[in-house]
Parts: C-alpha cells; sequence; structure tokens
C-alpha cells in the first residue's frame, strides 16, 4: 500500500463572491522514503496542497472534494482526535519562516518535549533526553544550551535546524516542508537542504518538499509535480523534467534560471503572470502567457497525459488530442483520461 | 537587575519630584482653608495673624522648601480638620480602597481573562456575539450610574446587599483593618467591586479577544496545530502567553487609573477609603491632606507600574531587564 495517496482532491475557499477552488484534480502517490517536489509560482496552491495533507488549511479553505489516504486512512473526514494523533507523530511539517515558526515565549526544550509528551507516554528526563538527541541530529552546536534558551537567541539558520528536529522528534513516516529555505540566506540553505536529504534518506522518511526553486528541487527529490493555478501540468522523475521539460510553463521556468542565460544577455521571463484563482481564463489556464497558444486551448482544457517519460497537461506534447476534441469525440477522451 | 531597580529609583524621583510640584502649586487655587477651620467670629485681622503664624502668606518657593524638607522627613503636613498626620489620615484608609481595588481587579482578572478568550476562539458563537455588545454598553456608562443601577436593584429592590460601608472588620496586623475576613465584610465588598470593575472589564475582554485573535493567527499556533498538540495547551499556553503581553503592559497603568476612580465609587457606597476621604478633604479645603494624597497616590502608581515591567520581563524573555541601556 502506497504511504500517501491523494486521489482527485479539491480544496475550495469561501470567498464573499461564492467559493473559489484553489487545487483542483490533485492525484500523487508516495511510497515510503519517497521526495516530491512541488513547484510553481505563488498562488499557485502549492502550499495549499502542502496544508491540505495533515487537514489544515485555515478558514475560509476547506477540502471540497477528494481523498487523502495516509496508509489506507482517509484523512480528509478523520475526526479532530485521530488527525491530532497523525500530526507531529506520522506526518510532521516544516514552515518556512523559521523566525515565525517557534513561540517567542516559550524555551526551545518545551517546543520539543511537548510535542514528545502529547504522542506517547514518557517521563521528563527521558524527553529531555531524546530532544537532545535530536538537536545532535540536526548537528546544532551546544545543544544542552539550546534546550533552555528561547527562539530569539538563535540565528534564522539555527532556527530552521531547531525547527526540523521537532520535524523528527517523533520519527514520522513523511514530513511537508513548505518552503523551508526561503527565509534563509544562500549559504545557509544549501546546508539547510543537505541536512534535510541526508535526514530523510538516512531515516528512510517520505519528503513533500513545497518550493519555487527549481535548484533545490533538482538536488533534493525524485519526483516533480509542476503546478498552475491550482491544477498539476507536468509531473514525472525530476531528472526527466530538469533535462527535458515538456509544458511551456515549465520550459519558461526553465529557462529562467540564470544558469541558462549567457553573461550580459538579460534574464529569460515568462511574460505576465499567473491568472487570479477568481478568473482563471476559459481552456488551458496558462494560455494568455504561452507562446505555442492555438485555438484549442482557447476553448479545452488539456487534461494530464503521460508522454514516454513523464506526465503533461498540453496540446503542443498530444496534438491528437486537440484534434479529438475539435472532431467532437471530447466526451470519449475524458474516459481515457 | 539590579541596574535596573537603580533607573527605575531615579525615574521615580523625578516623577515623585514633579507631582509634589504640581500637587502644592495646586493648593493654593483651592480656597481659603481659614474659613473651614475657624468661625464667622473671627475678624479678618486675627484671620490674616493666623495665616502668618501657618506660614500661608511666605512666598510659594518658601512654603515648598519647606514641605519637602518637612517630607523628606517623613511628614507630609497635618491635616486642618482631623489634627493629625496626613500620611497617618490616609494610611487609616489605605486599607479599605487596596482591598476595594483587589476585589475589582480580581473580577476584571478572572472574567476578561476566559471571555476574552472564548470570544477570540469562536467569535461566531452567540455568547461572543453578547459579550461583546454587552462590552460596548459596559463601556459606555459611567461609573457612578452602574453603581447607583446596582444599588437601585440588589438594595432597594430586591434587597440582597448592602448598600453602603464596609460592614464588619477586623483588626490584622498594625492599624489595618480588613473586611476580607468576615461574611459580612466581603458581602459589603461585592457591589462596589463590581461598579469599580465595570469600566475596566470591558476594556480588558475587547484587549484581550484582539489580541488572541492576531495571536492565533500566527504561524506558531499554526505550527503547533502541526505538532498535533491538544487545543487546550495552544489556546493556554501558547497563544495565551503572548496574548498576555500587552495585556499587562495596558494593566499596570489601567490598576492606577481604577485607584483614580475609586473616588467615584467610594463615594456612590459611602466606603470609608482614601477616594472617599479626598472628596472630604476638597469639600473642607484641607490643603495639606489633598496634596498628601496625591503624592500617595502618584507612589503607588509608580510601584505598580515598577512591579508590572518586572511582571513583565518575567514574561516576556526577549526583555532583559539588565539590558545594555543600563
Amino acid at each position: 500500500m502506497a504511504l500517501l495517496s491523494i486521489q482527485n482532491l479539491e480544496v475550495s475557499f469561501g470567498l464573499r463572491d461564492g467559493p473559489v477552488k484553489a487545487l483542483q484534480n490533485i492525484n500523487l502517490e508516495l511510497n515510503r522514503g519517497d521526495r516530491v517536489g512541488i513547484v510553481g509560482e505563488s498562488g499557485a496552491g502549492k502550499s495549499v496542497l502542502g496544508f491540505s495533507i495533515l487537514n489544515l488549511i485555515a478558514k475560509p479553505g476547506f477540502i471540497s472534494n477528494g481523498k487523502v489516504l495516509f496508509e489506507g486512512e482517509d484523512l480528509v473526514h478523520a475526526s479532530q482526535k485521530r488527525l491530532r494523533q497523525i500530526r507531529g507523530d506520522r506526518i510532521s511539517m516544516i514552515f518556512q519562516d523559521p523566525m515565525m515558526t517557534l513561540n517567542p515565549v516559550l524555551t526551545i526544550g518545551d517546543q520539543m518535549v511537548e510535542c514528545l509528551h502529547a504522542h506517547k507516554k514518557i517521563s521528563k528526563k527521558d524527553a529531555r533526553e531524546v530532544a537532545l538527541q535530536k538537536l545532535q541530529l540536526v548537528q546544532i552546536p551546544s545543544p544542552e544550551k539550546r534546550l533552555d534558551q528561547y527562539p530569539h537567541e538563535l540565528s534564522g539558520g539555527m532556527r530552521q535546524r531547531i525547527v526540523i528536529a521537532i520535524a523528527l522528534i517523533m520519527d514520522p513516516d513523511l514530513i511537508v516542508a513548505d518552503e523551508p529555505t526561503t527565509a534563509l540566506d544562500v549559504t545557509i540553505q544549501a546546508e539547510i537542504m543537505e541536512l534535510l536529504l541526508n535526514l530523510c534518506e538516512q531515516h528512510n522518511v517520505a519528503l513533500i518538499l513545497v518550493t519555487h526553486d527549481l535548484g533545490v528541487v533538482a538536488q533534493v527529490t525524485e519526483r516533480t509535480v509542476v503546478m498552475y493555478a491550482g491544477r498539476v501540468i507536468e509531473q514525472g522523475p525530476t531528472d526527466e523534467i530538469i533535462k527535458a521539460p515538456q509544458h511551456p510553463y515549465t520550459q519558461g521556468l526553465m529557462n529562467a534560471l540564470p544558469q541558462n542565460c549567457l553573461p550580459g544577455q538579460l534574464l529569460n521571463q515568462i511574460p505576465g503572470s499567473m491568472p487570479n484563482l477568481q478568473n482563471i481564463p476559459q481552456g488551458c489556464a496558462f494560455n494568455p502567457r504561452c507562446e505555442f497558444v492555438k485555438e484549442s486551448c482557447l476553448k479545452e482544457r488539456p487534461d494530464l497525459q503521460s508522454t514516454a517519460t513523464h506526465d503533461v497537461a498540453c496540446f503542443k506534447v498530444h496534438p491528437e488530442r486537440s484534434e479529438l476534441l475539435s472532431t467532437g469525440n471530447g466526451s470519449d477522451v475524458k474516459e481515457r483520461a | 537587575m539590579l541596574a535596573f531597580f537603580i533607573r527605575r529609583f531615579m525615574q521615580a524621583i523625578i516623577v515623585m519630584f514633579v507631582i509634589s510640584v504640581v500637587g502644592f502649586a495646586i493648593q493654593d487655587n483651592l480656597g481659603d482653608p481659614l474659613r473651614e477651620m475657624v468661625g464667622q467670629v473671627v475678624t479678618e485681622a486675627e484671620r490674616e495673624v493666623l495665616r502668618d503664624e501657618m506660614g500661608l502668606n511666605d512666598p510659594f518657593f518658601v512654603q515648598y522648601t519647606r514641605f519637602i524638607g518637612n517630607a523628606l522627613q517623613g511628614d507630609l503636613g497635618t491635616s486642618y480638620f482631623f489634627k493629625k498626620p496626613t500620611l497617618d489620615v490616609i494610611f487609616a484608609k489605605l486599607p479599605a480602597t487596596l482591598e476595594l481595588v483587589l476585589g475589582a481587579t480580581l473580577i476584571v482578572v478572572l472574567v476578561s481573562v476566559p471571555v476574552g478568550v472564548y470570544a477570540a476562539i469562536r467569535p461566531q458563537s452567540w455568547f461572543s456575539k453578547c459579550a461583546m455588545a454587552f462590552s460596548t454598553v459596559g463601556i459606555s456608562i459611567p461609573v457612578f450610574l452602574t453603581g447607583i443601577g446596582l444599588i437601585y436593584v440588589f438594595s432597594v429592590e430586591l434587597g440582597w446587599m448592602p448598600s453602603y460601608g464596609r460592614g464588619e472588620t477586623e483588626q490584622v496586623w498594625g492599624s489595618w483593618r480588613t473586611g476580607l475576613t468576615t461574611a459580612d465584610g466581603l458581602l459589603h465588598l461585592i457591589l462596589p467591586s463590581i461598579t469599580l470593575s465595570s469600566l475596566m472589564l470591558p476594556l480588558f475582554i475587547r484587549l484581550i479577544r484582539a489580541e488572541m485573535s492576531e495571536v492565533l493567527q500566527s504561524e506558531y499556533v499554526k505550527f503547533a496545530l502541526a505538532k498535533g498538540l491538544n487545543p487546550m495547551r495552544i489556546y493556554f499556553l501558547h497563544a495565551l502567553k503572548n496574548t498576555m503581553l500587552p495585556v499587562i503592559t495596558v494593566g499596570g497603568v489601567q490598576i492606577g487609573t481604577m485607584l483614580a476612580y475609586t473616588i467615584l465609587t467610594e463615594t456612590v457606597f459611602q466606603w470609608p477609603g482614601m477616594g472617599f476621604l479626598f472628596l472630604e478633604a476638597v469639600n473642607r479645603v484641607d490643603t495639606p491632606l489633598i496634596v498628601s494624597y496625591v503624592i500617595v497616590v502618584g507612589a503607588i502608581f509608580v510601584i505598580t507600574n515598577t512591579l508590572v515591567d518586572l511582571i513583565y520581563g518575567l514574561v516576556n524573555p526577549t526583555v532583559k531587564l539588565a539590558g545594555k541601556s543600563a
């Protein structure tokens, strides 16, 4: 059985003008030890996806359809009590900004051991011992001292190590990391990513890495999911997606990397910006920004279809699908999808 | 820590000096103390002699220097009416006022924290909406009206509560007479405490609710949820501790304000405390007593604020009392 299986997930936000779908038709499967990257621009829905796994979407957002199966157990309809048991124990999270993630008025030690006490019977002394071990695991200098310190006494990189130590404290099966290095400076970013990768490998922990940094995805993950306007537009092995992206949007992202430009040249960029979720264009959501746009792209939305190497949702990659649609066999195609 | 106290002490001296100047300066404008002290049979010439004897005709600076000189030796003057040192008169009334402030503070803390927290956690519930509506009404009703209303309902109509005085009191320590140890004394304390708290309670409910709802949106609360903690621990440890930081700051100032509002409450309930004494002193143009009251209340303000800063330093780890500025 897959460790995590997200099936047809749909997340909506109840806004004043009616509900807006922030995520649609998301399917994702993870086995023990898998590492998957979720990439996209701001607003693509990647963080919402991360939070929806633990059913932690803040109001007015809610999961409006689909399933999140963790070892076969549906977390969407699980009780709050059951969710609390899983959160921090089997699945834990790492947040974006370590400056904001730790409570400023509680000591590091308190914030570590409380997670242990919440999930199992353990004496105070043993809990402190476990906390100490985890701090050593994330290579914090003089860990003993850190337990009695407050977050403001530590640097950003150090705090993110603490957050990782808290995420690991119950030896989880899965870690959802929501842009764990975005708020850190570049040298620290690499260290933290390296640490996270090593720990996941050593302890056979599956990782979902939400990020907009393709370099990080290439470094850490085996599979990549590219999101645009709340949908998956391309997914497959990270190597393939980095080497030969198929969707014009992914190609644009790859071209935008500074190392893909000649010195002295302007950086490449994708013109325009991601559509507002309340105002997604008809057909392919990417069509206003796409240089290969065709008539069919304006009318129908392409579904995710497999190619030789991975899955892409684009008529340019699957021209036969747009022909089918134009000859009126759309219903037949939908069944196949 | 020592540096903090020394710095605080210097500040307190400056504050007390300013208060004494202001307090002393206003006494000339309060009326003629002789009119109250002597009858109408005393002639103007005799009054003039008396004024000279009492030093009331000396220049302000001379009077003030004399006053400060005595004050530094613990003598703030002699009450014209009671013919006793003003500090003795005030300290005899201090327990009554402090007990009243204590009662009101207890009500504010015990009611505002749970109500404010609940209103932040469940903003849509009917209880939260009622509490918010009540707090808007409560904040706009003057204290003396609340007091008179309570007396009307609970003393006059229902006859459940005494309407005035402290009731039975007991000598506990030195000249300290308390009403807290007798049932009758406690019963007398209820209505005045509610009245005195009526202004602060709505303010604190609103303050705690607003702070708490903001804290509940924070990343560290979300992270605490993601750790699978019990919601009670998240609300009452993670969130409340952060919520209380601004509340403590406001609370320190408000305890002083509450002390000032005892004048109204004590008058309505004929409560034999400092505020009631002060109002009597004003009526009798008992200037040494008025000035002493102002100085004593000023000192209490300074002390409570220092204590609050200490507590704040204990709750908020990012504040170091022995900071670099010391």
